[in-house]
């Protein structure tokens, strides 16, 4: 084989592995059939172990194509963390996908090709590579939202999506394309340089084209104004996609903020961050007053959600290495905590049917102390409440914004989260000082379900108790990409 | 500096004569039964002038996207042969590569009987 293929496969091999692990799928699941159900679930875990075992054991250097497609300690960590959350949302979605009639080779191969979208994202190195890896995520997330072929809410909830997505899809590239002409390079290191190099006025094509960057940033994250899909996702979605949609993108989309405005657009950082800002802080405000007046628990943590992006983005805004380890930090631990959150929701959807009322929650102590306790546990962690890992992602970025000296940005964000406390009180209401709403028998869901959402939940606890190990993990991961 | 548009002008004086041609030769050789269905605008498989908000098979569009995958693999293969020599190895491997893929997505809609119309 030639050396030019064997360095090509060195940098990509997780990426291959993940494509040639679908293929696999999806051959499996076309001719298994219902003889071996478990068999694509099976392959898939197969491919994320792998994945994993290649990603671990290369060497975080690397590039491709002169820097579009690269390799970096912060490549490995998103990629790593990627794949123990796919695993995980595959153990929750096989527990839900029994009893329901869904293709469940289908479920597992859109997620692997969300999976591989993402990893591209996570290593891009230039704009092209980063929408290509967007557009393969994207793809497979409309697709996954109407898995559930006749469910009419599903398929409302995709076509909302695909219509909306288009249109972000379409600002970014429009953003990018305004990028391009400012500076003629679409690697990001290129564009960094370019811009360097203009002296007096700032191009004021590159300002226009971050304006449509941040419109599609914004609207991946899922930012006020450009929310109005999660609402309808969250609840229209089957379960085990809301669980997928609400967490493992938020990987791909810290990328792209990331790669994109801080490592190509970093010397006019100034425009961003005060985009990104306002953003960021209307988030907060109306995710948290919203979220208050919702009476199905999906909509509930979908503005629950938007509240949160609105943290990570002030992250961003707050500018710094300092303030971008906050985000990151944030980043992943909103994702154990959503995990763990609409895990419960799997849980308890009875076969066939979909929890989303708050009456699923009433009364939830008495049915299962257990699991009320990890309930608990997720609610106050994304309060912000001490010793629970909320608490120090709030805390960091939090202080990130003091260091940068945004004052009233940090109070506003205070406030509006003492605000949301309000609605997560209100499910820990429900749940210990309510009588059951039915008379369900003890919850006796599968072993691994149990495990997983033990595990998931305590994490949110053993983080908030050692927070300094996956913050060291961020910082390490970031050390390479932001100075 | 304008004889490099000469190729341009070359095409265009060829152009416009073919087409001179063909219709001339359509009209003096061609024995002009023209009938209804042969003056009608050609409009593969709809009316030519109707309502346009009238439905159509959803069917049609599986088999329409289909064919757009399968003709671009075609524009991908050309150029590709013809550079074969220059590509080497690895080009040939490349395309084995795209090509698995690409049988991977047949057998999937062949089994899945998006091929069949009924």
């Amino acid at each position: 084989m030639s050396n030019e293929l064997v360095q090509f496969l060195s940098v990509v091999a997780p990426e291959a592995i993940v494509g040639t692990g679908i293929c696999v799928v999806l051959l499996a699941g076309l001719f298994a059939g219902d003889r071996a159900r478990d068999a694509t679930y099976l392959l898939s875990m197969v491919t994320l172990v792998a994945a994993a075992w290649v990603t671990g054991s290369a060497a975080p250097n690397g590039s491709l194509t002169g820097g579009a497609f690269v390799v970096d300690s912060l490549s490995v960590v998103l990629k790593m963390f990627a794949y123990a959350a796919v695993a995980a949302v595959l153990v929750y979605a096989r527990a839900y996908l029994v009893g329901r009639r869904m293709d469940r080779s289908e479920f597992h191969l859109l997620v692997l090709f969300a999976l591989l979208g993402i990893m591209v994202m996570v290593s891009a190195g230039s704009f092209l590579v980063m929408y290509l890896g967007l557009e393969t995520l994207s793809l497979a997330l409309y697709a996954m939202v109407a898995v559930e072929r006749d469910a009419p809410m599903g398929a409302e909830a995709a076509i909302k999506y695909f219509v909306l997505g288009a249109i972000a899809s379409g600002c970014l590239l429009y953003g990018i394309s305004l990028i391009y002409g400012a500076t003629g390079a679409l690697n990001f290191t290129d564009v960094a340089a370019a811009l360097q190099t203009t002296t007096g006025a700032r191009p004021l094509a590159a300002a226009v084209g971050i304006g449509f960057l941040v419109v599609g940033i914004a609207f991946k994250f899922g930012a006020v104004p450009f929310h109005t899909w999660l609402p309808d996702v969250y609840q229209g979605a089957p379960a085990c996609t809301t669980l997928f949609v609400a967490t493992v993108p938020k990987i791909a989309a810290f990328s792209l903020a990331l790669r994109m405005l801080g490592d190509g657009l970093d010397v006019l950082a100034s425009d961003w961050r005060f985009l990104l800002g306002a953003v960021a802080i209307v988030s907060v405000v109306v995710g948290n007053l919203i979220a208050i007046a919702q009476t199905s628990i999906r909509r509930m943590l979908a503005y629950s959600t938007v509240g949160h992006v609105g943290f990570i983005l002030l992250g961003f805004a707050s500018g710094g290495a300092e303030g971008i380890n906050a985000a990151l930090f944030y980043t992943l631990v909103y994702i154990v905590m959503t995990m763990a959150a609409f895990g419960l929701v799997i849980l308890l959807s009875p076969a066939g049917q979909e929890a989303d009322a708050f009456d699923d929650l009433r009364g939830l102590n008495q049915r299962s102390p257990w699991f009320a306790f990890l309930m608990l546990l997720v609610m106050v962690s994304m309060i912000g409440v001490p010793p629970l890992a909320g608490f120090w992602a709030k805390w960091w970025v939090l202080s990130a914004l003091l260091d940068a000296g945004q004052l009233s940005l940090a109070i506003v964000a205070v406030l509006f989260s003492v605000v949301g406390a309000f609605y997560y009180l209100r499910v820990i209401w429900l749940m210990y000082f309510e009588p059951p709403a039915m008379t369900g028998a003890r919850m006796a869901p599968e072993l691994d379900l149990r495990l997983l959402l033990s595990v998931n939940a305590l994490l949110v606890l053993g983080l908030g108790v050692f927070p300094g190990n996956l913050l060291r993990l961020c910082a390490r991961a970031l050390g390479a990409v932001s100075g | 500096m304008l004889q490099n548009y000469l190729p341009v002008a070359v095409f265009l004086g060829v152009a416009l004569a073919l087409g001179l041609i063909l219709l001339g030769l359509g009209m003096l050789l061609g024995r002009g039964r023209k009938d209804a269905e042969k003056l009608s605008a050609y409009e593969c498989g709809f009316e030519a002038f109707e309502d346009t908000r009238m439905k159509f098979d959803v069917r049609y569009y599986l088999v329409a996207i289909l064919f757009i995958v399968f003709d671009l693999e075609i524009a991908f293969l050309f150029p590709w042969a013809v550079s074969l020599d220059a590509l080497g190895l690895s080009g040939l491997i490349a395309m084995t590569v795209f090509f698995a893929v690409l049988v991977v997505g047949f057998i999937y809609e062949w089994k899945k009987g998006a091929l069949e119309w009924d």
